[in-house]
């Protein structure tokens, strides 16, 4: 058997389409939980102080009500919230993390009961032992409440809008009237490539002069060798110029703006 | 290959528009009904926009646009994969009790067998404990109140005349309920671990009631011991068996390898009865607690104990009733 670790889960739908869901890493989980954790506190100390103004009427109920209180609030707030705002808490929100079914679909209600009371196991023996060795240990990081409800919790940051325009993208671009050229290379160029040569492009400046145009004239030669290119396309720029010219077709948007992770 | 991306989003773009504000109408009400017309529609244009994925899937750039692709396709997947029948999605409270509660005990007796099995050797053990070596009560009560001598105990709860727990009623039928679900919900989770910790727990919780009753039975105390226990013990004990009975169930998912099914197909399948069970254990503790705490710590001369063991025996009945009886007709209906 395959025990791998995953950073994608990805599903293939019985009409032949795949899509992927990156898995949240145990710290980003941990992160969501302590903000849950401390919601539930500031919560509860709120609650708690209106319940206690029944002890006018009677200590003894208010007393009672708070004992149950806490024990409802502590594990309602998981389960209602999850079940309410599809396999999101507040912190899970804040942190853009989901709880899903593993094979892609939406959550059931039992799926979300069951992964809640599943902590009581989870947080043994301390500070949620079990289930953050079950999470690092475990090909798609569950914990056992995740691995007992057959959900997984996925992370789904938002993209980072970048603005081309710190790369002093030059006004006339060889390639940007050639709609066949910088569709060739919007399809032939791998997308770690792509990030790589926007990366070099960034961080120019830092590089040894020697250094910057070796990497360059690298990346220029593999976009080249990606395909060929009519001579006014590569004529008498530099290959820093070039790979410039490069990303700016494949992350040029159709649209305005640009996207990517920095 | 899309040789003109700005042309193809812009020829996309009304069709994703749609399939977006057509799953946000189903996200607003899931239960609606969905017409032939609508879910011919979703299907077109989660296809269409599955093809528009593989499209550009292959891309470097338009990161954004992928991943928005990539986010309608899959919820679109969700919405048509995930329909399921009404009553699994909307709870419905009084057919979740006159139904569904009963119905998965039911189906899961066997498991409730086992859990009231263990916990009847575990009973033996502590009882025979007890009975050989007085001594033993020492190691196997866990509270400081049942491992002194019991007609003394009785003597002086009989002598009370005062409520000791005058003001305090509520707060411990809630501490009663919490603890007591804490301990079920627990022993539920353990089942995760092949069911091992589940096992022990009843098993241990056996030996107590084990050792108390016959602790109560050699000091000649049988009658304040069923007037004590009864009125609470007839449902705390049965729901905890419960809440074993959802461990089991997980314990038999987790090591079932030879249903051919694999271990997640196999959590999934019994996510519900776990769920229902967990649910109907916290429900009957809370009746338990207040029970225990407003009638079982009460004894002779304040409620006869008679009426106490009688009230007991009408709990047992009505809960034998409807984990046996209630929810027969609907099974029918549905079958």
């Amino acid at each position: 058997m395959n025990r791998e670790r995953l950073d994608e889960l990805r599903v293939r739908t019985p009409e032949g389409v795949s899509f992927g869901f990156r898995l949240a890493s145990p710290v980003l989980r941990l992160a969501a939980w302590a903000v849950d954790k401390l919601t539930v506190l500031a919560a509860w100390t709120v609650v708690a102080a209106l319940i206690r103004l029944i002890g006018i009427l009677s200590v003894d109920l208010a007393t009672g009500i708070i004992q149950v209180g806490y024990f409802v609030v502590a594990l309602g707030y998981g389960i209602a919230c999850e079940w309410r705002w599809e396999g999101q808490t507040l912190g899970k929100r804040l942190l853009h993390l989901r709880v899903m079914d593993e094979r892609g679909l939406p959550l059931k209600f039992s799926q979300v009961v069951v992964r809640n009371l599943l902590r009581a196991v989870d947080t043994l023996p301390v500070a949620y032992l079990v289930g953050g060795l079950a999470t690092l240990v475990g090909k798609k990081a569950q914990r056992l409440g995740d691995f007992a409800a057959a959900t997984v919790v996925v992370h789904e940051p938002p993209l980072a809008r970048v603005d081309l325009a710190g790369l002093e993208l030059a006004k006339y671009n060889s390639l940007r009237g050639q709609r066949h050229l910088a569709a060739r290379l919007r399809a032939n160029v791998s997308p770690a490539l792509a990030y790589a040569a926007l990366q070099a492009l960034w961080r120019r400046e830092e590089f040894d002069e020697t250094a910057r145009v070796a990497l360059f004239g690298e990346l220029a030669r593999h976009f080249r060798s990606l395909t060929p290119l009519p001579a006014e396309a590569d004529e008498g720029i530099s290959d820093e110029q070039f790979v410039r010219n490069v990303v700016e077709v494949v992350f040029g948007s159709p649209g305005a703006g640009v996207a990517a992770g920095r | 290959m899309i040789v003109d991306l700005a042309r193809f989003v812009a020829a996309e773009e009304p069709y994703w528009r749609k399939l977006e504000a057509l799953l946000a109408r189903r996200q607003r009400d899931p239960w609606a009904p969905t017409t032939l017309e609508e879910a011919r529609e979703l299907d077109y244009l989660y296809r269409r926009a599955g093809a528009d994925l593989a499209r550009v899937a292959s891309f470097s750039g338009e990161p954004e646009m992928r991943r928005r692709l990539e986010q309608l396709v899959a919820r679109a997947y969700a919405e048509i994969h995930g329909a399921r029948r009404g009553d699994a999605v909307r709870l419905r409270v009084w057919y979740w009790l006159s139904a569904t509660l009963p119905q998965t005990l039911r189906r899961r007796a066997g498991a409730l067998v086992l859990a009231t099995v263990v916990t009847l050797v575990g009973a033996v053990f502590g009882g025979v404990a007890v009975a050989v070596d007085p001594a033993a009560k020492e190691a196997v009560m866990p509270f400081s109140h049942l491992r002194g001598d019991p007609a003394e105990r009785v003597a002086e709860e009989e002598r009370a005349m005062t409520d000791r727990l005058a003001g305090h009623k509520a707060g411990f039928a809630g501490q009663l309920m919490t603890h007591n679900t804490k301990v079920s919900l627990f022993a539920l989770a353990l089942g995760m671990a092949w069911g091992v910790g589940t096992i022990i727990l009843l098993f241990y919780n056996g030996v107590i009631l084990g050792a108390v009753i016959v602790d109560y039975l050699q000091a000649g105390q049988g009658e304040f011991l069923a007037g004590w226990l009864l009125p609470h013990g007839v449902v705390e004990i049965p729901a905890i068996l419960v809440g074993a009975t959802a461990g089991l169930v997980l314990a038999q998912a987790v090591l079932g390898r030879d249903d051919g099914r694999p271990l997640a197909a196999r959590l999934r399948a019994v996510a519900d009865d776990v769920a229902t069970l967990a649910a109907g254990t916290a429900l009957m503790l809370v009746w338990a607690g207040v029970v225990e705490s407003y009638l079982s710590q009460y004894h002779e001369p304040a409620i006869p104990y008679a009426m106490k063991i009688a009230f007991g025996l009408v709990e047992a009945a009505l809960l034998a009733a409807y984990f046996g009886w209630v929810g027969r007709r609907a099974t029918k209906e549905a079958l």
